[in-house]
């Protein structure tokens, strides 16, 4: 795990938002994010990325969990005794899990029963494990907060951007809008504007290796110019 | 901290339970409404939960038969499956259930020109998980007037295609499952191009195992209704 930790020299209040509070939310975005940098996550990234409102609810998801099982165990830090440390974060990390899944049951059933397994899985999810061993358990409930809520953050936006690409190219929609395609429902109907005749959609982009092409170009992208995260993994 | 886990989940299950069984019971009742789409003449997907709820306790009668063809007493099936209304049976376990204990649902949807069409039911095994399909019926209880498939875990873009593409589950409206001579034939689902066009459609190229599914379940589920389809046909 690649953390520069930035110590605080003086807290003046425990929900002091400052520099370096800031740069734990904003850090995960680019050059410390869990899919690119930290290549974690990626097997729910490549799973749950074929429809943008799928990837959304599924990064929301996320955050609160990585939030909060980071702010719980933060606060927990101390009184957990280290042999047990990881049974004590699972029960936080499931326990979390289960909140979220039956609250998505009753708010949006239909995308709860496509996401199905997949709300299931955010236990194992490495980013998890990951955040609450390598920072959780060191540093204050607030900052802990923030960093879970960052890397939350950075795992959606991954997550949308190659539901993004997968979507328009395979389905020609995008959050069920409907954009390219060959029925007179797309906004842009290939079999009446001429110039456009030659579009089909891309049904590799639905299938999940399409997700493991665009994840390793947005790896390339992000690596080709910032040559300092080159060395890091 | 385990009991202080354990009080707040068992809180939040209770306290949600209404909402999950109201929502599945919706899912389930979209499902059924959505093998008469084309009769309903509005658009199931864009209607909201109290809509759906309305709209199928005023169209949709339900039926609760064995194997026999018998019809199920609404208390009978009250004691032997729990649940008070046939749409909220679990109908995955039902089918599972060996033959002379096993009760089918029939759905009957009345048009507002007065037409009845009648909804069954099928299920069977795709690629990766179970699926399952309404069908719905002419009065004639051979023309097949419109269909919904539905899956658990098929691969978006290929098995997923017998939920989501309207112009492959759309073929099998207007085929028959009975030919000329009364003798049952289902639909099948079939590669290469459709020789009978009464009783085949095309399969989706890149799902072999979920159209196979498709298939067998078509054949199979059907075949449960027979004794049902029978006696109704002749009255």
């Amino acid at each position: 795990m690649a953390d520069v930790q930035v110590p605080v020299k003086s807290e003046s209040s425990v929900f002091s938002f400052g520099k370096a509070e800031k740069k734990l939310i904003t850090d995960p975005l680019s050059d410390n994010n869990p899919i690119t940098v930290q290549v974690l996550g990626v097997c729910s990234a490549l799973a749950v990325t074929t429809l943008v409102s799928k990837a959304l609810v599924m990064g929301i998801a996320v955050i609160f969990v990585t939030a909060f099982s980071n702010l719980f165990t933060s606060m927990l830090r101390e009184y957990i005794p280290k042999s047990v440390r990881m049974i004590v974060q699972l029960v936080i990390i499931a326990f979390l899990v289960t909140v979220v899944e039956l609250i998505l049951k009753a708010v949006n059933y239909p995308i709860w029963k496509e996401l199905s397994v997949f709300i299931g899985l955010i236990i194992t999810n490495c980013i998890l494990m990951g955040r609450l061993e390598a920072f959780a358990m060191g540093n204050k409930p607030w900052r802990s907060f923030l960093d879970g809520i960052g890397n939350g953050l950075g795992y959606g936006i991954i997550l949308v951007m190659v539901a993004v690409f997968r979507e328009l190219f395979g389905k020609g929609s995008l959050m069920d809008f409907k954009i390219i395609g060959p029925t007179s429902e797309y906004v842009l109907n290939t079999m009446e504007i001429s110039w456009l005749s030659w579009y089909a959609p891309n049904n590799l982009a639905i299938l999940s290796p399409a997700a493991m092409f665009i994840i390793a170009i947005i790896i390339w992208v992000q690596r080709s110019r910032n040559p300092k995260l080159v060395d890091i993994s | 901290m385990t009991i202080i886990v354990a009080l707040v989940l068992s809180l939040l299950v209770s306290g949600l339970k209404e909402v999950h069984t109201e929502n599945e019971s919706v899912y389930n009742k979209k499902g059924i409404l959505s093998a008469v789409s084309e009769q309903l003449g509005q658009d199931i997907n864009s209607m909201g939960n109290k809509e759906v709820q309305e709209l199928f306790s005023t169209s949709i009668d339900q039926k609760v038969i064995n194997l026999k063809g018998e019809v199920i007493s609404p208390e009978d099936v009250k004691t032997k499956t729990g649940a008070s209304e046939p749409v909220d049976i679990d109908w995955g376990k039902e089918i599972k259930k060996p033959e002379n204990e096993r009760l089918l649902p029939v759905f009957t949807y009345k048009s507002k020109d007065n037409k009845e069409y009648n909804i069954l039911y099928v299920r069977g095994k795709g690629l990766w998980d179970e699926i399952w399909g309404y069908i719905a019926f002419e009065s004639d209880w051979n023309t097949i007037a419109g269909q919904a498939f539905d899956h658990k875990g098929e691969t978006p873009g290929l098995g997923a295609e017998i939920k989501d593409n309207k112009a492959w589950y759309g073929q099998f409206t207007g085929r028959k499952i009975y030919n000329a001579e009364g003798v049952f034939k289902s639909v099948s689902v079939v590669k290469g191009g459709v020789k009978i066009p009464d009783h085949q459609v095309d399969a989706i190229s890149g799902a072999t195992i979920t159209a196979n599914g498709v298939d067998e379940m078509m054949k199979r589920g059907l075949k449960y209704y027979e004794s049902y389809i029978q006696k109704n046909k002749k009255s």
